[in-house]
């Protein structure tokens, strides 16, 4: 069987958690005999391709006068790019992306009909216009290739996914890593929600990350519950030698939140946790680790608590950092008010750090050996911190079984269930 | 006559490099010498010797009758000895001639007489100092970091024997007064108190290559002119200047050389005014009357308060956790403790932390090398973690020899329990005597202590129980007391202190304390 799939990043090329999911699924799929054609806005000629056929949707050039491509123009509307939009950016990087917005969004129709397009593949100003781009190269990609199933990642894929299958007739898997509602809270951008729910009731399937996921897709976006099956993600065994020789420097205990530092990631509750353990026990340090539009008013509410000599700031951390600040970590907390899987704690895990999550997380459905709590529970986050601060028997066991835990959680079993799904849709057909 | 009072500030911080948690317990090295080197080079290029060489040219000219007056930071000097010893020679030239006063101030520019007089009076001393080292004059007269002043920091530099002080001559306080005369401290009149004439010292600072200013060019007749329609009964002028202005804040292409070159002149050919220093004010003004300054005042920003350094919670924090550590700092004999522990106070790296950003944004920005006030913030509080991490593991010469210590105290009375213990086995009759036997063994290691180094002594005490000693020195000397007892951890005294106040107030009779060592002994085998 043969996959087209739609996606919008491609280690080593990669911003979020979507791109290192997508080549642990299609390493996945490759163990079990399958072949996929990976398109990406911007390939960089470094991705592997070991897994793979990868398609630079940026060498795609498109016929401007074809009527269907015209028409397609119709259903894709322009949209501004709000903030929830862009995972990934600090304080300041906002508002210059903002400004740069601002600028930019006049020759917009000009551009995506233009006929050679060079994507960012970022999640940069043009957001809305690379989308719209890559529809368009959708359903011009779909009758270049031979495939027999489309299978499209996240809302940003989703409109080239359905062009695709308009195209071809061929069945169309979409799969919810997020959801508008987790990037935004309750505020979300129309727009977005719109071509989400599009793309879901276009599909023959939707493929959620959990069963939160799965329940936010039925509750919020209408779809019809038989239509959806969840599959849980996986993470990669660790190829990264141990750091060797890597000794923590510092004598207290570690606690770390990593991730970016927004709203949905709830990184007030890790604060106040904070607060209330450093009462009890000032022999804890503090890590807040990455950024976002929150990073300022965190570093604000720590000062006013007076802990910032106890409570510090990393910014973004890149490649070896991540990895030496597990090393230095003795606990890794995940606070988030919404996180429709949350890989991160099984990096931590896989690096012997035991971890605290919230119970509004998908992957807290299949972790036993980790501390969940409610993410508005700051009085049992701060207990389970100082647990693992101060009990050895409890960190200890944690280590030992965690790691365990999620070495047995591999990509080849996720990708087995994606292909029972590929395999019903292909029979339906 | 009436005076010109030039006073020029020089000052440069040791800035920050990026220090990142990972640093924090593993890397002392907290300054960007790349950076700092940079920028005194610039400035010492740019102002400092352009500059000083026109102050010298008009000495020369002028003799006696031209004179400023500097205060040069301990931090600035350090920083020309590393990066440009041709400044120094320069300013040492300068003050050979005898016209140029050189005031004290605190070493590190510092807000220290906000917060912590010990540590002001440390600062300024240890200022005064390197300034008789490095020129060979001994000041007299003071101004306060940023000009920084109220009654109370007025009346401890008059306790630390200074006649005169220079602050801002801000509106809040002068209200109808005028800046230009002499006046005194609210609370120690023998203070005289020098008051900047903001007006006249920011045409120059900021206003000098204003264009949109109706006043623009600002020539040296002009200026002079300025100084004439002054009332005649004032008696002086305060131009108190950041000495960068020369050429760093207004470039040399402003013509603010120019201006320099040609003032002096001006001065003696169209005015009244001479040139004069603070100390030299201080002897021969009387104080018109007192001036009240409750709450301190400086000289920067449109509100001549502290609130570019103090006030919101980042600046708070970080400058409260720093002074937190003073007690502890100034009984620490350690070169690089002192040093960072100077560096680390010094004004401008709370000024990075400034939020208020409207009115005197640009003021701000300058030579701050940070994005924003929190990644300031941030990369202070790793520093100040990492320097609070040091200071607290800082315990004077012990360290080294305890392990081996504890081993033999330990061992000790694991013997003495022994010996106890085959008594009491042969024979239960003969415990007390085993027991007699052992605390006669006790006494002579004690005796021992008479002769032990404190350090020794310390190690030797750590791991006995507070109750051991309590029962140990029971009957000992006064003396020998006085030698174990500062050695104590300071918990384990507090114990200690607390049991033998305890045994006092029971009056336990003897044999109940040698039931307890008993017991001690017991419980040992």
């Amino acid at each position: 069987m043969k996959v087209l799939m739609f996606g919008w990043e491609f280690p080593p090329h990669i911003t979020g958690g979507l791109g290192t999911a997508c080549f642990g699924l299609t390493k996945g799929l490759a163990k079990h005999g399958l072949e996929v054609i990976f398109v990406v806005p911007k390939a960089y000629g470094d991705e592997s391709e070991e897994a793979v056929r990868l398609v630079n949707a940026s060498k795609v050039t498109i016929d401007i006068d074809k009527d269907e491509e015209r028409s397609y123009w119709d259903r894709v509307q322009y949209m501004e790019v709000g903030s929830n939009i862009i995972p990934y950016v600090g304080p300041e990087d906002f508002e210059r992306l903002q400004e740069e917005n601002r600028k930019a969004s006049k020759s917009f129709k000009s551009r995506v009909f233009s006929q050679k397009y060079e994507f960012s593949g970022k999640y940069g100003t043009n957001l809305m216009e690379e989308v719209a781009r890559y529809a368009l190269i959708g359903s011009s990609i779909a009758t270049k290739h031979d495939f027999d199933i489309i299978h499209a990642h996240d809302w940003l894929t989703y409109s080239a996914g359905v062009a695709a299958k308009e195209t071809t007739g061929k069945p169309l898997v979409v799969h919810m890593h997020a959801t508008e509602f987790d990037r935004s809270g309750e505020n979300i951008n129309t727009d977005v929600y719109a071509i989400e729910k599009r793309g879901m009731e276009m599909a023959d399937r939707v493929i959620t990350v959990s069963n939160l996921t799965r329940k936010i897709v039925i509750d919020r976006y209408g779809i019809d519950p038989k239509k959806v099956v969840t599959v849980h993600n996986a993470v990669e065994p660790s190829n990264k030698p141990e750091l060797a020789g890597f000794q923590k420097s510092v004598d207290e205990k570690v606690v770390t939140f990593l991730g970016r530092i927004t709203y949905q990631k709830g990184p007030e509750y890790f604060v106040e946790a904070a607060r209330k353990v450093l009462k009890r026990d000032p022999n804890v340090r503090f890590v807040m680790a990455g950024t976002g539009d929150m990073l300022n008013k965190m570093v604000a509410r720590v000062a006013k608590l007076r802990m910032g000599d106890k409570f510090h700031f990393t910014g973004f951390l890149k490649g070896d950092d991540v990895d030496k600040m597990f090393a230095m970590s003795d606990v890794f907390v995940m606070p988030s008010i919404s996180e429709p899987f949350g890989i991160v704690p099984l990096e931590a895990m896989r690096s012997n750090v035991p971890v605290v999550i919230s119970k509004q997380s998908g992957v807290s459905e299949i972790l036993k050996h980790a501390i969940k709590v409610d993410f508005w529970d700051i009085d049992g986050m701060a207990d389970a911190i100082y647990g693992l601060c101060h009990y050895n028997a409890l960190s200890e066991t944690f280590i030992r079984f965690g790691k365990d835990e999620v070495d047995s959680l591999k990509w080849e079993h996720a990708a087995m269930q994606v292909k029972q799904v590929y395999d019903k849709v292909y029979k339906q057909q | 006559m009436k005076s010109i009072c030039f006073y020029f500030q020089v000052h440069q911080p040791f800035r920050l490099r990026t220090y990142r948690f990972f640093d924090i317990g593993k890397n002392h090295h907290y300054y960007d010498e790349y950076f700092n080197r940079m920028i005194m080079r610039r400035v010492a290029e740019k102002c400092y010797l352009p500059m000083n060489d026109i102050l010298m040219k008009h000495i020369g000219e002028f003799g006696a009758n031209f004179k400023v007056s500097f205060s040069i930071t301990g931090l600035a000097i350090e920083q020309m000895e590393l990066y440009a010893p041709e400044a120094i020679d320069s300013f040492r030239r300068l003050v050979a001639t005898g016209n140029v006063e050189i005031l004290a101030e605190t070493y590190a520019h510092s807000l220290s007489a906000l917060k912590d007089p010990e540590e002001f009076e440390r600062q300024v001393t240890a200022h005064s100092r390197k300034v008789e080292e490095v020129f060979g004059v001994k000041p007299v007269s003071f101004r306060n970091t940023e000009l920084i002043y109220s009654d109370k920091i007025g009346a401890q530099v008059a306790d630390m024997g200074f006649k005169v002080m220079l602050t801002e001559g801000a509106k809040h306080i002068l209200g109808w007064k005028s800046p230009n005369y002499m006046y005194a401290n609210a609370i120690n009149p023998k203070l005289k108190v020098l008051l900047r004439n903001f007006r006249l010292s920011d045409d120059i600072t900021f206003r000098f290559s204003q264009q949109s200013w109706p006043e623009w060019p600002i020539t040296a007749e002009k200026f002079v002119g300025w100084l004439n329609k002054i009332n005649p009964k004032e008696e002086v002028v305060n131009l108190f200047l950041d000495y960068e202005t020369f050429g760093e804040h207004q470039w040399a292409s402003t013509g603010i050389f120019d201006f320099m070159k040609a003032l002096p002149g001006a001065v003696f050919s169209h005015s009244e005014f001479k040139f004069s220093t603070p100390a030299l004010l201080a002897e021969k003004l009387q104080p018109v009357s007192a001036i009240q300054v409750p709450y301190p005042v400086s000289w920067a920003d449109e509100e001549r308060d502290v609130t570019a350094w103090l006030g919101n919670d980042l600046q708070d924090e970080s400058f409260d956790k720093l002074y937190s550590l003073g007690q502890k700092v100034r009984q620490i004999d350690d070169p690089d403790i002192q040093r960072d522990w100077n560096y680390l106070q010094s004004s401008d790296h709370f000024y990075y932390m400034c939020t208020k950003w409207f009115s005197d944004g640009d003021v701000h920005k300058y030579f701050n090398h940070y994005p924003s006030p929190y990644e300031a913030y941030i990369n202070y509080m790793n520093v100040l973690s990492d320097f609070m991490i040091r200071v607290e593991k800082h315990q004077p010469d012990t360290a080294a020899m305890l392990g081996e210590l504890i081993e033999k105290g330990s061992q000790f009375v694991k013997m003495v329990g022994a010996q106890a213990g085959e008594q009491l086995e042969k024979a239960s009759g003969k415990a007390k005597q085993a027991i007699k036997k052992g605390e006669e063994k006790v006494i002579p290691v004690f005796d021992d202590i008479r002769n032990l180094s404190d350090a020794k002594i310390k190690k030797l005490v750590k791991d006995l129980e507070a109750e051991d000693l309590v029962a140990a020195l029971k009957d000992a000397e006064q003396e020998l007391v006085n030698k174990v007892l500062p050695n104590l951890s300071r918990a384990t005294r507090k114990k200690f202190e607390d049991l033998q106040h305890e045994m006092k107030v029971t009056k336990k009779s003897a044999a109940q304390i040698r039931k307890q060592i008993e017991d001690k002994l017991k419980a040992l085998f």
